[in-house]
Parts: C-alpha cells; structure tokens; sequence
C-alpha cells in the first residue's frame, strides 16, 4: 500500500472517530465541551512531535572531533606513502 | 614468505565474497588517492576492486586514476570515466554496469566516508546475510564532525520529516555509505527517478518496500577537507520535492 494512502488511511478514521464522537448524544458535559477542539490538540501535538524529535536529535547528535585528527593522521601517512612512490600529489 | 597465490588463496576460504567499490568523482585529484591508500589499507584482508566514475573533472582526477592504476594494478582500480558531468544517480548506474563483484559498496570520494568502516558493514552482512548495509551517523557509536549549527539542523529537521512522513526502516535516509548484494542494486536502482540527496533517500526506502533485509552500522562522518561540496542552495527545496514524490509513489 502506498504510504500517502496508509497515512489517509489512518487520517480518515481519526477524523471519523472525532465527528462519530461529535455527533454522539448525551456524552458528560466534560467532554462535550472538549471535543470540538480535538484537531486543535492533534496539531498542537504534532508540532511538539516534530519541535521534539528535532530538539532530541540535536541533543543526542555527537560531535567527532577526534575523528577529524585521526583523519588527518590518515592524510598524512598517505602523502608519504605517495611520495616514496613517486605520485606528486601537491594540490595546485 | 608466502606467495600471492597462496595469500590469496587463504583470502579466498576466509570471505568468500568479491566486492566493488564504486567512487564517483567530480574534482577529487587529490582525495582519490588518499581514499585508494586507505581503502587498500583497510580491505587488505579482502577481495575487492576499486571502480572510479569520474565525469570529466577539470583538475586532472583522471591522471592521478591513472598513476594509482601503475601502483595497485589495472585490475584493482577501474577508471570509467564519463564524457561530461551527468550527476550523482547515474554514475551509480554507470559503474555498476562494470563491477564483477557480488557486493557493491557505494562511496564518496571526499574521505567524508572513510574505508576504515568497511569491514564493520562486510561483517555485519555476514552476520545477517543483510541485502543492503547502510552507515548510519545517528547511532551509538557515529557521529558528524565539521557541520555549523544551521547544517545540524536542516538534517535532522530533514530526517525527522522523512521520518513522520516515510517510515523508512532505518535511521539515515541521506547516508551514501552503503554495502548492497549487487543483484538487489541492480533491481533497486533501476525503479529510482531522483537526483541528488534525494536519490540516495529513494533507493533506501523503495529498498524497504521491495523487503529488502536493510542492517545499520555506525560510522563517522568528517565533512570534507580538501575541495568543495558540491551542495548548492536550492537542495533543500528539491529534498521537500522529493519527499513528497516518495509520499506518494512508494
Ligand atoms: N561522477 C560524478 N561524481 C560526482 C558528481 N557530483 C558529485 N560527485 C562526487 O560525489 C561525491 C559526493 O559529492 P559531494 O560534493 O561531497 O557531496 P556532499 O558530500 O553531499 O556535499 C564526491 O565523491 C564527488 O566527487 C557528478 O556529477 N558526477
Ligand atoms: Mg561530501
């Protein structure tokens, strides 16, 4: 199944479920009073979904500084090996 | 002191595979033989060609290609170049038309993906008999160095939305860094349309709706030292294009 139908397959019965909810008699007061705002609350929860996701993955993102100078000590011994065997390599 | 033939002998009964490593370059004179002495370093103890695709690069890649070719053999380091710049998507394509190997491994030129991981991914692949293994820097054990903060965020901004939207089974969708069984590229590359960033993030998610088995690995990733990315501004936007594209064909 294609993913935009998965997702609207998912969307239709959110959105069925909320208007079956809307249209139901003699619900407690409570929640009459909250259920119209449901998509209000879906979007606002994505949003923090999404400003969450982000924010965690920056958190967790990890910075390899050490991979940069062990790169370099790569590069290095590369050249070297180069030039024993007679490639110039110099940039331009 | 043991002859070539009996090395390789023993290569042979220890990984039984062949694999051929495609590069795609554009400018990279300097960078290709510094990735050929790390990749002849690390995959010493395997088999394995080079194919270097490069598109009529300006700075003279070809000639370094070919002086590495009178180092480490003609037959170890294949130069099929192209006749003009065509993109990224295609030099796959172009390459893989000559790779002997049975595994294709997928990597920049720009020491951004280094070779020291490679026997992790031909490991894990053993391990799990995986179609495609794909280096992820967003796990334990990866990481990035050399990106601005505004560079942090507009990729993991990207994954997050690739995420919510796709639900691709791995964890970097914009990774390039790859191992793949070379009949499941083969099959794979030929449903793919994209360009660019995108193109890496089609193969990997259509890879996922074929039932490819995809297994990660950590790796690192430095941004490049010497040249320059060829990452224009309008990216972003193509990515957006792209992502929707996938929403709704895959
Ligand atoms: N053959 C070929 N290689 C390319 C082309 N564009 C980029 N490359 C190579 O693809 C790799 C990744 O490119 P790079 O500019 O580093 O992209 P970035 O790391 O995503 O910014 C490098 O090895 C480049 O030399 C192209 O049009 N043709
Ligand atoms: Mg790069």
């Amino acid at each position: 199944m294609k993913q935009v139908w998965k997702i609207g397959t998912i969307f239709t019965a959110v959105v069925g479920i909320w208007i079956s909810l809307l249209l139901t008699p003699g619900l407690p007061p409570s929640l009459q009073l909250i259920v119209p705002y449901f998509p209000m609350y879906a979007l606002a929860s994505l949003g923090c979904y999404g400003l969450g996701a982000l924010g965690y993955g920056m958190m967790v993102f990890r910075v390899c500084p050490e991979e940069a100078d062990l790169l370099q000590k790569d590069i290095t011994e590369a050249k070297t090996f180069f030039k024993e065997h007679g490639v110039d390599l110099s940039s331009d | 002191m043991p002859s070539y033939a009996d090395e390789d002998r023993k290569i042979e009964q220890l990984h039984p595979h062949f694999y051929s490593v495609i590069i795609p370059t554009y400018n990279e004179r300097l960078n290709i033989a510094l990735i050929c002495y790390l990749l002849f370093k690390h995959m010493k103890d395997y088999k394995f060609e080079v194919i270097v695709v490069d598109d009529a690069s300006p700075d003279g890649t070809q000639d370094t290609v070919k002086k590495l070719q009178g180092i480490y053999g003609e037959d170890r380091i294949l130069l099929r170049p192209r006749a003009a710049k065509l993109g990224l998507g295609t030099a796959y394509v172009h390459g893989l038309k000559y790779a002997s190997g049975d595994y294709v491994v997928i990597m920049d030129a720009d020491l951004s993906h280094h070779p020291k991981y490679l026997p992790s991914f031909i490991r894990k692949q053993l391990e799990t008999n995986a179609d495609i293994v794909t280096g992820t820097r967003y796990v334990k054990g990866g990481g990035v160095h050399g990106w601005d903060l505004r560079r942090k965020l507009t990729s993991r901004g990207a994954n997050v939305l690739a995420h919510t939207l796709l639900w691709p089974r791995v964890s970097d969708l914009t990774g390039s860094f790859r191992l793949y069984r070379k009949d499941v590229l083969q099959e794979v590359v030929q449903t793919c349309v994209s360009k660019g960033y995108v193109f890496q993030m089609e193969l990997i998610v259509r890879a996922t709706r074929m039932g490819c088995r995809i297994e990660e690995v950590p790796i690192t990733f430095v941004d490049r030292v010497y040249g320059t990315s060829k990452l224009g501004g309008t990216e972003i936007v193509q990515y957006l294009k792209g992502l929707l594209w996938l929403f709704f064909t895959t």
